[in-house]
């Protein structure tokens, strides 16, 4: 390996190093402070580490990783979500286990399995950043562990992840078998070549890569693990499994599928199409007659990669573009959703049913004001982050002419707005009589501040999305 | 520089109302007032005959990677939409009073926010634009209904946003859609309204965006089977709600059809014509029969303006020149005279609680005054001549009677049937015997009868001198005329009637109106 290859992958280094310090720090002195400290300077070194390098040629760094532009954005966004988690949890883990420390460890290991995700250029790297992201993840689920639910949800996606990953390098292992090499761009090139006459072992492998892709993304027929670990798990790690792991996920997906023309493979178009389609119909209908605020947004979820989906299958440049906009936007609305659910969480329990959000707007008028914002944004209405990502999506599909799926876009996200405004209904309806408010202490400085940072965000990507968009368009090229 | 400012007061004004609510409990109220009346008379500047299509322009790019562009401008008709605003805006605000009692500096946001998305909606030129505000006036407009509405009010908050979500959302397909034909077929990838005029495309393709505009102003309108929110909504709204969800929000529904589905989709608009007519007269017939069987007064308004929207549906796809000039008149004074039966049920329940028909009865007595403004409002519903309606009404009828003579006398039986329930309101609500005992009532307070006086004034005005809002939307409606001067040159068939046999189109020997 040369210099060069050490300075692409200085982000993914010093998050290493950040994962060694804090791993040490535990072991010779327990200190809260001292551990959010050590891990937002790990993570803020390997941001800029990003800024200093994410504008050189892409670099291949041995076969494994590819550090190009999209990888360094993905990284960028990845790291930044991982710090919205790591300060949304401080005051909730205090009051939840006591002894805390880990959960930062094991938040640090995940999202360097998600950057190795975001670079992956090759079968090997996919694989062993899914598992340091998974194998984080069980833990990360089951860490309230005096929680059922919490457990409960760690076990659950341990079982299915195992599952899926199973499928996954079955999957690999047959696509190996066919093409020779692991390296993805020969195995696109490969698919491209084959056209219609693709051999019945790169036609089960690619269907079972699919089924890896998603699981993780939580598309229909695979999202049965979905609803229960969003609600179980503790809300500082669903927040964190519906960005960091999501959005890594889908720079795999544009690694994998976006050079392939769909045009020329119709087998993998019409694949992802039914699992777009389902996605949308199901989980908006899911979602309808859920009491469950948690539930509500896991079924929403569903319902939001089916529409990037969508995005993703218009085919051309904008395509991607489309895609890696609406995971922005997405990533943001969904790290203040399940920020306002954290910082209301009490002692014993997370904020999760209807009426612990009822009233709010006269108790916490602002944290409503937040949870709104973010329902209108994932509902699409124009001057939130999400209204243009949906827009983003729609023109790209347009392009390519899949007006099936869109009319299916715009008919399930009309429906889905009755769901995200039985919550807003409920924070405006008179507060519940006898009915525990969260502390009034409740809501930490850093909760404040990630909230206040992804709301600006939110109005200010919704209202003047022009540098986000030319962002993108540059590193998408 | 004056449509910024036509924008930003409101929503300024509604920022400053919220804000002040803690500082002092009157202060909401007043500067919501004092930034209406601003609005009001910084907009009546523009009320000035215009020398090129448009009065004033503002053009500046927004989001460049799609050629969306932040273009407002107003034409005659804008303007005249736009003072209705303004006005309707002050006089909501008035009547709000002392209805609203609690929250009243989230109320006056709400209200004052809806009020800047309307005259957005009046102003944009971008179809990006249109649609930003188009969604931007349907989230406060929930909120004034499901925190201040009365009894069931969630239910109708949600109905109503999911109609015109459903509505807005296939709009936003269309526009996409529109904007990628045009962009094949151009190269320039634009929002821009100007440009998009007179896009080519396949006939089938612009059926498809036509329907898409087409669904989404029907059902603000409301048209016929799409309706069904707006009886809900218009009852469980306040008052202020009600006489803007009326007076200004089912004209966006018209503007809509007037600006962009028939200059858009000309061809199509035309093919679509007949069945747009006939679901107008539906609309007519079926909302007056709804309406005389309610027993919930402000339901009863409430269906009487489907009624009267019918008409303008009916004038915009007749399509010339008499028939939309009817439209812009009846727009303006349904809004007037709907509103204002909106303020007096408002005030009825105040002081009576209740809006039940059949719990009133003998209201004279004790309230003349309140009682003679209702009759006013009653036969200017009805369309008396001398008050504004009834021009609005006679011009349609003229106008569509060349295009569908059929249609045309289905239509004025809506007349007929108008007046028996106006007719009815006062009779059943402040002739004859009280039905229950009531303390004593007290009159027009002196707040009340200055916003209705007000109100009283411009329908009268619009009934005997209707010429200014003549002479300022003529241009702009020949120039529409001539984009699309398709839809009535040719004779209609539609299955319900044996074709009509279509007189010349265009203006109408002895053209009365045009006179100068």
């Amino acid at each position: 390996m040369q210099t060069a290859d050490f300075t692409a992958l200085t982000p993914l280094l010093l998050l290493a190093a950040a994962i060694a310090a804090v791993m040490l720090q535990i072991a010779l002195k327990r200190s809260h402070i001292l551990t959010i400290v050590l891990t937002l300077a790990g993570l803020i070194a390997a941001m800029l580490g990003v800024l200093a390098v994410g504008d050189m040629p892409a670099r291949q760094v041995t076969p494994l990783v590819t550090m190009d532009r999209l990888a360094f954005f993905f990284i960028g966004l990845i790291l930044t979500a991982t710090a919205a988690t790591a300060l949304l949890g401080c005051r909730y883990w205090e009051h939840a286990v006591g002894q805390c420390e880990e959960y930062y460890l094991l938040l640090l290991v995940a999202a360097l399995g998600a950057c190795v995700l975001a670079a992956a250029h090759h079968f090997a790297a996919f694989f062993i950043g899914l598992e340091i992201l998974s194998i984080s993840l069980f833990t990360l689920m089951a860490f309230a562990r005096r929680r059922m639910a919490s457990v409960e949800a760690g076990l659950k996606y341990l079982v299915l992840a195992g599952i899926s990953s199973a499928f996954l390098l079955f999957g690999i292992a047959l696509i190996y078998a066919d093409v020779g090499s692991l390296a993805f761009p020969i195995w696109t090139a490969r698919l491209q070549a084959a056209g219609e006459t693709v051999s019945p072992l790169l036609l089960i492998g690619m269907g079972m890569t699919v089924i890896g892709v998603g699981f993780k993304l939580a598309l229909v027929p695979f999202h049965m693990w979905t609803a229960d670990i969003y609600q179980g798990a503790p809300a500082p790690t669903t927040a964190f499994v519906a960005t960091v792991s999501k959005s890594a996920m889908v720079a795999l997906l544009l690694r994998l599928f976006a050079p392939v023309d769909f045009t020329a493979e119709p087998a993998l178009f019409w694949t992802l199409a039914i699992l777009a389609f389902a996605s949308m119909i199901v989980g908006n209908i899911l979602a309808l007659r859920q009491d469950s605020v948690k539930r509500i947004l896991a079924y929403s979820s569903i319902a939001h990669m089916g529409y990037l989906l969508v995005a993703f299958l218009s085919g051309g440049p904008a395509a991607i573009a489309a895609t890696v906009f609406y995971i922005t936007a997405y990533t943001i609305t969904v790290l203040g959703a399940f920020g306002v659910v954290t910082v209301l969480s009490r002692t014993d329990a997370d904020a999760d049913s209807m009426s612990d959000f009822q009233g709010l707007f006269f108790s916490h008028p602002w944290l409503a004001g937040v949870f709104m914002a973010m329902l209108l944004s994932l509902a699409g209405i124009p001057l939130t982050a999400g209204f243009i990502g949906k827009f983003y999506a729609i023109t790209a599909g347009a392009q390519g002419g899949i007006w099936w799926l869109i009319i299916t876009l715009v008919l399930t996200s009309a429906a889905s707005l009755f769901y995200y405004l039985r919550i807003v209904v409920a924070m405006f309806s008179p507060p519940l009589e006898n009915k525990t408010q969260p502390p009034a202490a409740g809501i930490s400085y850093s909760g404040g501040l990630v909230l206040t940072v992804m709301t600006v965000l939110l109005i200010w990507v919704g209202s003047a999305p022009g540098p986000l968009i030319d962002l993108i368009g540059r590193i998408t090229q | 520089m004056i449509l910024i400012w036509l924008i930003a007061i409101p929503v300024a004004g509604g920022l400053a109302a919220w804000l002040l609510d803690k500082w002092a409990p009157g202060a909401p109220r007043w500067t919501a007032l004092v930034a209406m009346l601003l609005n009001l008379l910084i907009g009546l500047r523009l009320l000035a005959p215009a020398e090129g299509p448009w009065l004033v322009a503002i053009d500046v790019p927004w989001i460049d990677a799609f050629g969306i562009r932040f273009h407002l401008a107003i034409d005659g008709l804008s303007a005249v939409l736009i003072t209705l605003t303004n006005g309707l805006g002050m006089i909501a605000v008035a009547c709000s009073w002392h209805e609203i009692d609690r929250r009243r500096g989230f109320f006056f946001f709400n209200l004052l926010w809806v009020l800047a998305g309307i005259i957005g909606v009046f102003s944009a030129l971008d179809l990006f634009l249109f649609y930003f505000f188009w969604e931007l006036m349907m989230v406060p407009m929930f909120f004034l209904i499901a925190i201040w509405g009365h009894e069931n009010r969630i239910y109708a908050a949600v109905k109503f946003f999911l109609f015109t979500q459903i509505g807005g959302l296939l709009m936003l397909a269309a526009i996409i859609g529109l904007y990628i034909v045009h962009g094949r077929a151009t190269g320039i990838y634009t929002f821009d309204y100007n440009a998009l005029l007179g896009t080519a495309m396949a006939p089938p393709t612009a059926m498809w965006l036509m329907l898409g505009f087409l669904i989404a102003f029907a059902v603000k309108l409301p048209a016929f089977p799409v309706h069904s929110w707006l009886p809900d909504a218009h009852t469980e709204a306040p008052t202020a709600g009600s006489v803007i969800l009326a007076g200004l929000l089912l004209k966006t529904g018209a503007y809509g059809l007037l600006r962009f589905v028939i200059p858009l989709f000309p061809e199509a608009a035309r093919t679509f014509a007949p069945f747009g007519m006939l679901l107008a007269v539906i609309a007519i017939l079926y909302g007056a029969l709804l309406a005389f069987s309610q027993t919930d007064l402000k339901r009863l308004v409430a269906y009487t303006s489907i009624s009267h929207m019918g008409f303008v549906m009916l004038a915009i796809f007749a399509w010339n020149e008499l028939a939309l000039q009817g439209a812009v008149i009846q727009i303006v004074c349904h809004g007037i005279s709907t509103g204002a039966l909106f303020i007096i049920v408002g005030m009825l329940q105040e002081r009576l609680h209740t809006r039940d028909l059949r719990r009133m009865g003998g209201l004279w007595d004790q309230m003349p005054r309140m009682g003679g403004m209702a009759l006013l409002f009653a036969l200017a519903s009805l369309g008396l001549p001398g008050l504004g309606n009834f021009v609005g009404e006679f011009l349609i009828l003229i106008g569509v009677y060349p295009v569908h003579r059929t249609l045309t006398i289905l239509a004025a039986l809506g007349l007929v049937a108008a007046s028996i329930y106006s007719l009815w309101i006062v009779q059943q609500a402040f002739h004859g015997r009280a039905r229950e005992t009531r303390h004593r009532l007290t009159d027009l307070t002196g707040r009340e009868g200055t916003i209705l006086g007000a109100l009283v004034l411009a329908i009268v005005w619009l009934g005997l001198y209707p010429q200014p809002v003549f002479t300022l939307t003529r241009p702009v409606l020949d120039r529409m005329l001539q984009t699309a001067r398709s839809a009535p040159a040719t004779p209609l068939k539609i299955t319900l009637a044996p074709a009509a046999t279509a007189r010349a189109a265009g203006p109408v020997e002895g053209d009365w109106h045009a006179d100068r």
